[in-house]
């Protein structure tokens, strides 16, 4: 049987985040309780979590999650991060054995630097230069797969119901500002757990319910600006066109919905002139960056979240606030499991993206 | 009133025109019938060098062959002049009336003239239909 | 001369009992083929000039007519077949170059039926293009390298110039000259109806078509003929033609009979002399002179127009694009060796070239890794037949197709691939008033119209079908596409997989 990766699985999913835009700590075992209500929208065969803001003491360092398939891979993995890392700390991630997550991987935590020395030699900065690490290490290494590498957030995921996920990966330790997560239902057994959600790189993760159309033609381009597309998933592609788009690009979050969720012609023939012309220029310049097909995803970056439907609004989402907290999920229910009473509850258009970030950043 | 009108630029000289008139105004089914005959037809091929064009009635506003009419088997109705077969005594005086020399004889020697289709089973003038080049319209100037 | 060695090819068979004696065959053939003869009251025909245009067949009244291929015959041999006999009597006779007209007929691959397409199901709804909409616009220019932002942070427009499509195709370059006048109009006025493009071919561009500008490509070819600062400031682009899919390596001919009148105005040259373009460029003898070309027209237009390079599919096509896409070029048109032409050698046009979608599949794969894809954008020809070759022409990376063959037999061109006599009788191919007279403009460019508005809702009931509501997600999206019959090294050339994985 191919592993992901060297097959293409689509699947059809459940998705869901809480964000704080104040100072309110939002909980992991709260992450649970929402995700779980969504049970049935999942086969069990794949759930993950994305924190933020849950390495306060190591804030400033980069959180690298790695997968190891043996002992030699590891020590080879951290050969290679000796070289180019200051490895301030490192640790298994605590998890708790539980009869529904098998198979398990080694899971290591790694809290590093960039060596100062290398990065100068590199001449690049400091963000682009720990990707091309990641790179590197999930392609040229085998039995080695970094699936989380932003700084004070981290991805949990595994093969399983995202709520026995959260279990095993004792997500109840934990609390941020940020939190989403993510039920799978693939159409193949793909028995590899890097396939799973959220897909991170840096501080972006996105979760994403839906299936692209247009995969092979975002594929095929964002490769040319040196991202390489292992996983063969739309949550992968998805994430590397919003780190192009917001890192190198810097685009804003605004004008990267318009690219990726871009107006319909007949939408943009009746707007204002210079709005007009900004969407035509975006369409045009980016054209290959737009996705047509389902999805709802979440992406999470450092201190915000952004949510968007496709044009169409081919898969549900709602959104619910409560003070100064947030709630996205693919269903109300999940929502009101764990803030029953809400201020406003409503479902964005298709297109129209729902920005969230934190007040005092 | 729309009448036929011959843009000359696209007239070809094919003369397909006068077989489907012939074609309309005879009682056929099948264009074959018309071997081994001679064809009269009510719009006719003028040619000289490599000018052609195809004359019909023009359904004057002021008709001559009309006034000319002996019987008043010549009338205009609603614009469009018809030759009512019964009253026609073929003493050709509309032929030797019209300046477009538009009318001719017909095969039991009356008169015969272009009737925009109305006097046959074509909704419209068949000629118009057929003309490989649009050469040929029916439209109002 | 003693003996006729070449039988003639048709035979015509009229059905007697239908015949009317109409003479219209006989008006109607340049060829000169069909005769009335008065004392026998019967209508002959002489077979021996009879190109099998169907200009006869089609306008009998009665259908009493019928061009059939003859069953005259050699003895069976499958090396020596009778078409090749018959082209060495020709030339034991005639002593020169076989020419032929339009494109490579012979059996080879056609790869554009060895792809199937996707269609989505369950896990991603189809999209049904008569509820929802269904966008085909295309752009066609090189992406900036970078954003520019003005001092209130509001995004700067600093694409380079562009062409706007409505839907990704465009008539093919087809040179006044090769096709008339009228055939001309025909394709100006569709295009501006349709807000595409048609090319003016290396004929040069007739003053009265100036006012459709802003819907023309120009082309500037080796024999450059009709090119002066007016004629390249009327059009919205510029086309470099360095070579053309039917006749790679070679010029542009068109015999001294055909350059009268208004040919030879627009073309720049006297009158009876032949236009025959030399084969390279003198100008252009290495990729650094292309890109001096480029940017001298570029200067003498302001930087105002995208700048096209028009190049035959040929063996290290890839490396070449790769050049191109660095020369300051906007746009790559690339000609296939199915191409259509008014006249090329036989031996060439048979025999030179490479299928466009291995071209184009390499070429798109190829300049991807070079990270210059967005540089350029790929423009395919030769030969386009239908919408489904359009979108597997998009699946494989293209970002428009250019159509020649298909528009002059919307036209009512019969293939009859007898072009180079001068004699079309279908007044596309000729210069003759008489002749030319046969395409009216007003009936060409609805039935022109017709052809695309009709391809353009195939186009969006397949892509729609995929699951698919804008042309751009199309673009090099391979995964759509699955070869079938097809060996590992097509399928691997093609970057697709076989129907079934």
């Amino acid at each position: 049987m191919q592993r992901e990766g060297e097959i293409r699985i689509p699947s059809g999913c459940a998705i869901s985040a809480i964000f704080s835009k104040g100072n309110k700590k939002v909980q992991g075992a709260d992450m649970i309780k929402s995700i779980a209500v969504m049970h049935e929208r999942s086969n069990g065969l794949g759930g993950g979590f994305a924190g933020y803001g849950i390495y306060p003491d190591y804030a400033d360092c980069y959180a690298f999650h790695i997968f190891y398939d043996d002992k030699i891979s590891k020590k080879t993995c951290e050969e290679f991060l000796e070289e180019h890392f200051d490895i301030i700390n490192l640790s298994k991630i605590p998890t708790t054995n539980i009869p529904e997550i098998t198979n398990k991987p080694l899971i290591w935590r790694y809290f590093v630097k960039p060596l100062s020395i290398k990065l100068t030699d590199s001449q690049l900065d400091e963000k682009e230069f720990v990707s091309r690490c990641v790179f590197r290490i999930n392609t040229r290494l085998t039995g080695t797969y970094i699936f989380s590498s932003g700084k004070n957030m981290g991805v949990f995921k595994a093969v399983g119901y995202p709520e026995d996920v959260g279990r095993f990966y004792r997500l109840d330790d934990y609390e941020g500002y940020s939190f989403t997560a993510h039920g799978r239902y693939p159409t193949n057994t793909p028995g590899w757990w890097g396939g799973a959600h959220p897909f991170a790189l840096l501080d972006y993760s996105v979760v994403h319910n839906g299936e692209i159309s247009s995969y092979d033609a975002n594929r095929r381009a964002i490769e040319m600006y040196g991202y390489k597309c292992t996983l063969q998933t739309d949550t992968e592609v998805i994430t590397y066109i919003f780190d192009y788009l917001h890192r190198k690009k810097h685009l804003t979050l605004d004008e990267i919905a318009k690219v990726i969720a871009a107006p319909f012609w007949q939408t943009i023939e009746k707007m204002e002139p210079n709005e007009a012309r900004t969407c035509e220029y975006l369409r045009n310049a980016f054209s290959s960056q737009l996705i047509t097909g389902p999805f709802s995803i979440i992406v999470g970056f450092e201190n915000g979240l952004m949510a968007l439907n496709d044009r169409l609004k081919l898969r549900s989402m709602v959104v619910g606030e409560k003070d100064d907290m947030v709630y996205i999920a693919s269903e109300e229910a999940a929502i009101r499991v764990i803030q029953k009473d809400l201020d406003k509850i409503w479902s964005p258009r298709g297109g129209e993206p729902v920005i969230l970030l934190r007040e005092d950043k | 009133m729309k009448r036929v009108y011959v843009n000359e630029e696209w007239c070809l000289g094919c003369h397909l025109c006068e077989y489907y008139c012939t074609f309309a105004n005879s009682n056929m089914t099948n264009m074959a019938e018309l071997r081994n005959m001679i064809i009269r037809p009510n719009i006719r091929v003028e040619e000289n060098n490599k000018i052609s064009f195809a004359v019909s009635c023009r359904h004057c506003t002021d008709p001559l062959c009309v006034k000319s009419c002996l019987t008043n088997a010549l009338s205009k109705k609603d614009g469009v002049i018809s030759i009512d077969k019964d009253k026609c005594i073929g003493c050709f005086t509309c032929i030797v009336s019209c300046p477009y020399g538009a009318i001719s004889v017909s095969a039991n020697d009356i008169a015969q003239k272009c009737e925009l289709c109305t006097n046959n089973s074509n909704t419209s003038p068949l000629c118009v239909q057929k003309c490989p080049n649009g050469a040929i319209v029916y439209e109002e100037r | 001369m003693a003996i006729n060695y070449t039988y003639f090819n048709y035979e015509i068979i009229r059905n007697y009992d239908r015949c009317i004696n109409c003479r219209v065959c006989e008006r109607q053939c340049s060829n000169e083929v069909h005769r009335f003869d008065e004392e026998h009251n019967i209508m002959v025909s002489d077979e021996t000039k009879c190109v099998n245009c169907q200009r006869c067949v089609t306008l009998c009244p009665t259908r009493a007519l019928k061009i059939v291929k003859t069953n005259n015959e050699f003895r069976e041999n499958a090396n020596w077949s009778g078409k090749a006999i018959y082209k060495i009597y020709r030339q034991a006779t005639s002593g020169g170059v076989l020419l032929s007209s339009m494109g490579n007929p012979e059996p080879y691959p056609i790869y554009f039926d060895k792809m199937l397409l996707n269609a989505s199901q369950v896990t991603n709804p189809s999209i049904d293009p008569l509820r929802e909409p269904m966008e085909t616009k295309v752009f066609l220019g090189a992406k900036p390298t970078e954003i520019k932002r003005d001092k209130d942070g509001k995004l700067i427009n600093n694409l380079s110039p562009h062409l706007k499509l409505e839907v990704p195709m465009m008539f093919s370059a087809m040179s006044y000259g090769s096709i008339s006048y009228n055939a001309h109009k025909s394709l100006a006025m569709a295009a501006k109806s349709l807000g595409i493009y048609y090319n003016t071919g290396e004929g040069g561009l007739h003053e009265d078509f100036y006012k459709y500008g802003a819907n023309t490509i120009v082309q500037v070819a080796s024999g450059r003929f009709g090119v002066h600062k007016q004629f390249l400031d009327s059009g919205a682009a510029i086309e470099i033609k360095i070579g053309q899919g039917a006749k790679p390596g070679i010029g542009g001919h068109l015999p001294g009979t055909k350059i009268m009148g208004d040919v030879s105005k627009t073309r720049m040259i006297p009158e009876g002399s032949d236009a025959i373009s030399p084969a390279p460029h003198h100008d252009i003898y290495s990729i650094e002179d292309l890109r001096q070309l480029v940017y001298s027209l570029k200067t003498a237009t302001n930087f105002k127009k995208p700048v096209i390079i028009k190049i035959a599919a040929v063996h290290n096509i890839s490396a070449i694009c790769s050049g191109i896409a660095r020369s300051g070029a906007d746009i790559i048109a690339i000609d296939g060796f199915r191409g259509g032409t008014g006249a090329a050698p036989t031996r060439i046009r048979d025999n030179v070239g490479i299928p466009i979608e291995l071209a184009l599949a390499s070429v798109d794969q190829r300049l991807r890794d070079e990270g210059i894809r967005d540089n350029v954008s790929l423009v395919v020809a030769g030969s386009i037949r239908n919408s489904a070759d359009v979108v597997k022409a998009i699946a494989l990376g293209a970002d428009a197709v250019y159509i020649g063959t298909a528009a002059l037999l919307a036209l009512g061109c019969h293939l009859c691939r007898d072009c180079q006599s001068g004699k079309c009788n279908w007044g596309i191919a000729t210069q003759d008033p008489e002749l030319v007279k046969r395409l009216n403009p007003e009936i060409g460019y609805k039935r022109l119209i017709n052809l695309i508005n009709a391809w353009q809702h195939e186009i969006k009931e397949m892509i729609g079908g995929m699951g698919i509501n804008s042309i751009e997600s199309l673009r090099g999206n391979r995964l759509m596409l699955r070869g079938i019959g097809l060996t590992q090294k097509e399928l691997d050339i093609l970057g697709i997989k076989h129907a079934g994985e």
